[in-house]
Formats: structure tokens, sequence, C-alpha cells
């Protein structure tokens, strides 16, 4: 697949119909692939790697690009990352025109810390045949079953669709039957008590970085109010350990509604904090009060937090519903 | 005060109201002499959707019990579609605070038209006796603005 | 050499914990290492590294400096210092143990800060040599050797028994002080662990990249105009991980807050040179782009801190940025990029 999507590639740069490719370049291991920008064919035909670490949503890096930069700009989106495209042309954060998508199946992406952790830490080289994952070692060649290693967030796939693209490589795929609100049901029928231990548990791992908001495609804010000094809410200052609480809730609350759940956040959390469960507690109550909406599907639905009926529920409606304890 | 009252936990309580109607009401309340209690402290907005939810949790982390936002009933908005915006907000955040569990008789929507002095009354004391029972917040405080 | 069997370790434990804190590596609910304060029933992981270094025990990520109390016109300052007890660290590899190193350059020269001096008086560390490195470890690139790591004592695990090694006056007192614990072995499983280890490290990917034009004030101007500095940024996503994770980046902020009741908290807390708000004591961070900010770390790790230090590297090839970088742009990436010419 690789070498295919490299030489249709090669041939939109000859053809000038492209400038520039933002894509995955091949790191010091195969799996520690860089989001990166491509400037020229030969660049791409070199360094470009598409594989089962391509994990990274490349759609936020457009906006950058295609505010400052001139020409068209290619990129390579998976299925779920799709989605965020779509979420940005419809907040105006990019120009269709000024960009081409080329789409890529995805099968499922492989964690390499998952690999790591049950293989060593000393891998040279990781690969997938099928079902096998053939791993490299300093120790010699060792194997493990493909869904063991499969990435968190792929367990629950919500679409193989692509719902944009100029070019499609390989077959359209479909929507999925993900059950990716199970854990979200789980958490909800737990008693208060035991909620709040679970995320004090899961929060107090936060070190502070930012790297869930930064890697958001729809955490796009040209000033984050968590970094703003005069917002009296800047958040680098904390004394005990659930003082994260305000800003993940924030967090998760500013992308209610336009978050498609592509599962960055949790992907690159150094902490392992399943963050992606706060974002789709916020998408369950919204398919639960006001209808099922997907972020991404379409660019002319209204988001829902933007719109509104006359008939909604009222917020005691919180204490009131009996599916939750 | 008796005895008591002086003895027993003293929630803090942040109303937000909006100027048009909530606002109105609770004046009201106070020119009929009508009593409330005192330990609800109203913050003035223009409109019930002007309150960010940053501004419920910054309460909670500066030490507030109970967080209340009162606004016009549905369709009365002053600005027409305010408070809509306002309920879906707030359902949600509720929501969240409560899938974080954080106990749920803290927050709460009100809707209180300018003409409802006594009934303005009527839910801030409801409310001050729902988080009294509840007790003093310490799931969403911040340590760091505690004096000694 | 001193030893102890590994089904005693918990036991050793409790009696360090009887007279002092002791912090040691244990696995959390993700599988993942990360240093905590021991209690009964917490097992010693020995795990290759923690998620967050061990810079915290001496440069804290966030501690209250002192209180201001103002009355009218007088400013009260109020220490706010606890006296801090003796405490242990257990089982710091030696790239960490290194990384203290680095930071005593900057927090011990003149002006001495007192606040990590107190911590560092305070506090004894026992490393622990490494006996299965990663594929992202690079220690040896900075001449640390994994195998026999500093630290007031050295300590290794061969299979299940601890070797320990004092090394400065305060381990040769906390050995003595704890001798009841240990029995006298010949050290030769030591000796036959440290030549397997140092035979793996060599096969390392790593371990031999060309660190040329590094840390050279005649360089400085060349590498900081290089191009490629553009590109290696390009999808920096600025959020400050590496930074994070980094067990010599230093840099703080100072915060205060208004408590409410006419006093000032104030706190001094990490800070990193990736974020847009970074350094602004004058107006605004002078650094304007992102690749601007990435080239300071990288250059100030690489050729700023070594020119003022003698030569040592602020960076101490633990690896952590490897594994934890959203976007997989790193250090290594930087050197093999920069020091191709």
């Amino acid at each position: 697949m690789q070498s295919e999507i490299i030489k249709r590639t090669v041939e939109l740069f000859n053809s000038e119909e492209i400038v520039r490719a933002i894509g995955w370049r091949k790191g010091d291991f195969d799996y520690d692939l860089n989001p990166s920008i491509f400037k020229s064919s030969e660049d791409l035909e070199k360094n470009f790697v598409y594989n089962d670490f391509s994990s990274a949503n490349l759609s936020k890096f457009l906006i950058k690009i295609s505010q400052k930069e001139d020409g068209k700009t290619l990129v390579f989106l998976k299925s779920c990352d799709t989605y965020s495209f779509n979420s940005l042309l419809q907040e105006h954060r990019i120009s269709r025109d000024k960009i081409y998508i080329i789409g890529v199946p995805c099968e499922e992406n492989l964690d390499p810390s998952k690999i790591k952790a049950a293989l060593g830490e000393d891998v040279l080289s990781m690969s997938c045949d099928g079902e096998t994952v053939t791993v490299e070692t300093l120790d010699g060649t060792k194997t493990i079953s493909k869904s063991e290693v499969i990435l968190d967030r792929c367990l629950a796939c919500k679409s193989r669709k692509h719902v944009v693209y100029d070019e499609l490589f390989g077959e359209e795929g479909e929507v999925l039957d993900s059950k990716r609100f199970d854990q979200v049901e789980i958490l909800e029928n737990m008693k208060p008590e035991e909620r709040y231990s679970f995320w004090r548990t899961e929060l107090s791992r936060c070190i502070g970085c930012n790297a869930c908001r930064d890697i958001c495609p729809a955490c796009t804010c040209e000033k984050c109010v968590f970094d703003n000094r005069d917002s009296g809410v800047e958040n680098k200052v904390a004394t005990n350990d659930f003082e994260e609480n305000m800003f993940h809730i924030i967090r998760a609350f500013h992308v209610a509604g336009r978050c498609t759940d592509c599962g960055e956040c949790s992907r690159v959390c150094p902490e392992d904090i399943p963050l992606h469960l706060l974002n789709r507690k916020f998408i369950k109550d919204i398919n639960e009060f006001y209808g099922n909406y997907q972020a991404g599907d379409d660019i002319e639905t209204l988001a829902p937090l933007t719109r509104f009926d006359a008939v909604d529920v009222e917020p005691s409606i919180v204490k009131t519903r009996e599916n939750v304890k | 005060m008796s005895v008591k009252e002086k003895t027993e936990f003293q929630p803090k309580i942040v109303a937000f109201c909006c100027n048009w109607c909530s606002y109105a009401g609770a004046d009201l309340a106070g020119t009929n002499r009508t009593n409330y209690p005192a330990n609800v402290k109203i913050i003035r907005v223009p409109c019930s959707c002007r309150v960010n939810p940053i501004f419920i949790l910054r309460a909670f982390q500066r030490g507030a019990d109970g967080v209340i936002i009162c606004g016009c009933h549905p369709g009365d908005c002053h600005y027409i579609t305010g408070n809509y915006y306002t309920r879906r907000r707030m359902t949600l955040l509720f929501s969240m605070l409560d899938f974080l569990g954080i106990e749920k008789d803290r927050t709460r929507v009100e809707w209180v038209s300018a003409s409802e002095g006594g009934r303005f009354a009527e839910v801030m004391t409801e409310f001050t006796n729902d988080v009294k029972a509840i007790g003093p917040n310490r799931k969403l405080e911040d340590l760091r603005c505690k004096a000694k | 050499m001193l030893t102890l069997n590994a089904s005693q370790l918990d036991e050793f434990f409790a009696l360090i914990e009887k007279k002092r804190e002791l912090y040691l590596p244990v696995e959390n609910k993700t599988g993942k290492s990360e240093y905590k304060r021991w209690v009964e029933g917490d097992k010693y992981s020995t795990a290759l590294r923690t998620v967050k270094s061990a810079k915290n025990f001496f440069f804290a990520k966030s501690e209250n400096l002192y209180d201001l109390k103002m009355d009218h016109k007088n400013v009260e300052v109020i220490d706010t210092r606890e006296d801090i007890k003796e405490f242990v660290i257990f089982g710091v590899r030696g790239c960490d143990v290194k990384s203290f190193d680095i930071l005593d350059n900057v927090y011990l020269q003149d002006p001495v800060d007192t606040y990590y001096k107190n911590r560092r008086d305070h506090g004894l560390v026992i490393s622990m040599a490494c006996s299965k490195p990663a594929t992202t470890c690079f220690c040896a690139l900075f001449d640390i050797d994994a195998t026999s790591p500093n630290g007031d004592i050295q300590a290794w695990n061969v299979e299940d028994k601890f070797y320990f090694n004092p090394l400065t006056e305060k381990g040769d007192a906390f050995v003595e002080e704890f001798k009841e614990c240990f029995t006298d072995e010949d050290s030769k499983p030591v000796e036959k662990q440290k030549e397997e280890t140092l035979n793996i490290i060599e096969r390392l990917p790593f371990v031999n990249l060309n660190m040329e034009g590094f840390g050279v004030e005649d360089k400085l101007k060349a590498i900081f105009d290089r191009p490629e500095w553009e590109d290696l940024s390009s999808t920096c996503i600025g959020c400050g991980t590496c930074t994070y994770v980094c067990p010599t980046c230093q840099c703080f902020d100072i915060k205060d807050f208004n408590v409410g009741d006419g006093s000032i908290k104030r706190f001094r807390c990490w800070d990193s040179c990736m974020y847009s708000d970074f350094t602004q004591m004058a107006a605004a961070n002078p650094r304007l782009t992102q690749t601007a900010r990435f080239r300071q770390r990288f250059m100030h790790k690489l050729v700023y801190y070594p020119i003022k230090n003698e030569g040592i590297y602020g960076c101490v090839g633990c690896g952590r940025c490897l594994v934890s970088c959203p976007v997989q742009m790193n250090i290594v990436k930087v050197i093999k990029a920069m020091g191709d010419n």
C-alpha cells in the first residue's frame, strides 16, 4: 500500500497539482513516525511511511499550513481523521480548496507501548503480517498476536468510512457498531464515591503537560484560556493531586459536541489517563438528550451546543434520570 | 441568630442571576421583606448564558459549597434565546460533574422571573438546605487559595 | 560486597521507613512505574524507567516559596518551609542520578537555591544498575555507565539478590546504620552482570551518535542558523511533555495566588520553554515562533549548557522524550539531523 501511495503522490508532485504533502516521516524505528511536511517528491519517496504505526491524526497541522502557506497541500487521512477534517472545515479553520485529500485505508493501528510491555524494551523493529506481529529485539526475533497489541482507541473504532476525500485508496468502509460507550456505562453504574475515586486515581497521575489539548484537532483556539495569564485560571501550579480537575473538565467541555472521538488525547497521554472517557461521556449525553450526533459526519448540521430546542430537557434531569446511579 | 444556627455548617452559596429576571426577582424578594438565607451571595450577569462553566468550577475551587444559576423562564429571555443555550450547557456540565463523582446537589439551574420574589426566596432556601445536608465541598476545592 | 536477599527487601524497606521517608518506583495501575512513598505492601518495580523522572524530589513540580501578609502598609513575609525529614530514594537509574549533577550545576552555584539545597542535603540516593537497557536508551553517549551508577550508594539486582556499594560518606553512614540487614558476599555475579549489560549497551542504536560540533562555542552560531530547525519543528505542537518528563529540564515559573484575606501565596512550579507563555518577565516571550522555542530547548541542552559547564551536556540519554513525545520528535532526531556536518 505504501508504495502505491508514494507513486500516486509523486505523480501529483510532478504534475504540480500539489506543492507539499503532510504525512508520516520515517523515524529511527518502525514505530516512531513523526508527522511531517514533505516539500519534494524525492523527500517523500525516501522518507514517507504508511504502516501500522501511522496513528497520528494529521488534520490539525493543516490549520497552520492553510492559513500561512500558498499552494495546495496534500494530506493523508485515515477514516477517523476525516471526521476531524470535516469538523475543522465546518468551523472555517482550514480552506478546502487548498487541500488535496488522499484517504488511506485503515486496519487497526498498533500500540508500541503494548508491544514493549509484552516483549521487552529492547525492540529494534516491529512489523505486522496478517494476525502476527513480528518483533526484532536485541534478544532475537519474537512474535505476538496482533489482537493483543491493538491501540485502545482502535478497539472501539466507530467508523471505517472516509467522510471526505479527493482520492481513496482501498475500498470504501462503513460506520461500525463500536460499543464505544460501554466503558462510560460501566462508570455510570458505579456509585458516585467509586467514580470519584476512579477519577482521582486517574487524574492524579496528570503531569500537567498539555499534550492532550495540543494534539486535539478540535482544540484550535489561537490562545487557550489556560495559557492566558489574565484569565485567572492559568493552571501551571498545582499543589494537590486533584487540581487538574478543572483543566480536564473544561478541556472536555470546550470540545463537547465538536469532538469526533478520534482518541488522540488518550493516545498521546504520557501517563495513559483515559481522557477519551470524558469526551465520550459528553457524546453519550448529547446523543441521549439531543438526538444522535456525530461531529464531522457532514459540514452542514450545527453542533449541539450551538443550537437548541424549546422542549429540551431541564438540567434537573441529571438528578432524576434512572440510568445513572 | 439562635445558638443552633451558629454552630451548624453554614455553606457558601454563589448565585449567578440574570439581570432581567432573576436579579429583579431577588430585588422583589427584598422589597417584599421576604427572607432568604444569608449564605447566598448573588453575582449579577447580563444573561444566564453569560455564565461560563469555568465560573462555576472557579467558584467551587475558591471555596463555594454550592452554585446556582438563575435565569428567565425559557421563552422569556431578554436576548430571546440565551437561556436555551444555558440549559444545554448546564445539563451537560452537571452531568459531567456527576460523572466525576461530585455531589449532584451542589449545582442547580432555576428559572425565576422578575415577578417571582417569593419563589426566589423559596428556591434559595431549598437550595441552601440541600447543600447544608451534604456538607462542605471538599472535592473541588483549591488548596492554594486557602489561608492557613 | 554487601548483599541482601530479595525476600528480605520489604523488611529492609520497613526498617528504613521507620527512621526516614522512603521513596521508590512502584508499578501503577497502567503497568508503568512511578516513584511513590513506600507503604507496607508496595513492591519495588524493576521497570527500566519511571514515566516521570526523579528530579521532582529535589526540584519540586510545585512548591510554596513563601506567603505575604498585608496589613495596610505593612507587608509581612512568612517563610512557609516546613522541616524536611531525611529521605531515601531507592532504585534511581544511572541516567537520573547523573541528572542531579546537572541540576546541581544550576541550583547549587552562587546564588545557591536554598530550597533545592535543603532537599539535596536531606536526601540519600540509592541507585540501581541497569541490566536490561532499552533500545531507546543512550546514556552511554554522555559517558554514563548504567552498570555502575553514581549516587550515595550504588546497587545491583542480580537474580534474587541485591548488592550494595556505598560511594559517599553519607552512604557509608547509612550502610553502617543498617548493617544488620546486610551480609557480605562475593561480588562476582555483579561483575558478570556488568559485563553482560555492557555487551548489550554496545549494541544499542544511539550510543555512538556523532556529537561533533555540539557544545563548542565556535560552532554555536552555525548550529543556531541551521535551516533544519524549521523542518524538525514544523509539527511540534508545543505541549511541553518532553520538558515535564525530562530529568534535566530545570526552568521554573513563579505564580502568586491571592487568598482573599489580604495574603498572597507565592509558588514556584516547573515551566516549559516550549510554551508561548514562557519567560514573560520583560513584557513578552522573546521567542515568537514554535521553531524558535523548539530550537531553544535543544540548543540549551546540546550547546549552551556544555559551553557553560565544562562540556557536560544537558541530556542524560534516559530516552523518556523518545517514548513520550506525541509527535515522535526528540533529541536523537535533532542530533542526527544536526550532527552530520
